[in-house]
């Protein structure tokens, strides 16, 4: 699933060890989330959704709407 | 693999593990080689280095359980599939070229050398198609 984890953590100057500290897992999840190669479980979207202070559709893109803009 | 703190319980388990089934298993096929075991004590004996193998099984479902990242749980769970897939792939192909004489006779516990074997190819599998992800 797309998402914009990479921007968001950019903006804040943040390391991926340092988002990784702050949501408690391992820099290669935050790697793994932000490449899109793994899906996060919604605990843990709504984990970084309350970090990032932005309700979960602002941060992962459903495909749906993926697919209505190349439409 | 990432070191979180419940894989470090967890290879600290193998470790104590691995050393209880070499104590039991260096009695056991030097009292057999030797016929030092009673017949009564045989099956006793002969079980008991099986016993820290089945808690390495034991250990790794802890693991899963106490592992606290999910990411991380969900390479070791790939790892366990590719490991039991292979296992139960070459059992099946095995016991057919057996039953048709086509092979020896394998002995049982080679499968679990093989699931081990398993495991560590799930994890270069995991590298492979996760790169720095795959830990």
């Amino acid at each position: 699933m797309e998402n914009r984890l990479r921007v968001l953590r950019a903006e804040r100057s943040w390391s991926q060890q340092d988002l990784a500290e702050k949501l408690e897992v391992s820099r290669q999840s935050v790697n793994a989330i932000e490449t899109g190669k793994y899906d996060p479980s919604l605990p843990l979207a709504f984990r970084i959704a309350e970090l990032f202070d932005l309700p979960i559709e602002q941060i992962f893109l459903p495909p749906s709407r993926l697919r209505s803009k190349a439409i | 693999m990432v070191r979180t703190p419940a894989w470090k319980r967890y290879n600290w388990r193998v470790i104590w593990l691995s050393l209880l089934y070499v104590a039991f298993l260096l009695p056991a096929v030097y009292g057999f080689k030797h016929q030092l075991v009673p017949h009564s004590a045989a099956y006793f004996v002969a079980i008991l280095p099986a016993l820290p193998i089945i808690g390495i099984f034991g250990a790794l479902g802890r693991y899963l359980v106490e592992e606290q990242d999910e990411y991380v749980r969900m390479l070791m769970v790939r790892q366990v599939l590719w490991a039991s897939g292979l296992t139960l792939s070459i059992a099946t192909a095995w016991g057919f070229l057996d039953n048709f004489g086509l092979v020896g006779h394998a002995d049982g516990y080679w499968l679990i050398a093989i699931w081990f074997a398993g495991l560590g190819l799930g994890g270069i599998v995991n590298k492979l198609t996760l790169g720095d992800g795959g830990c």
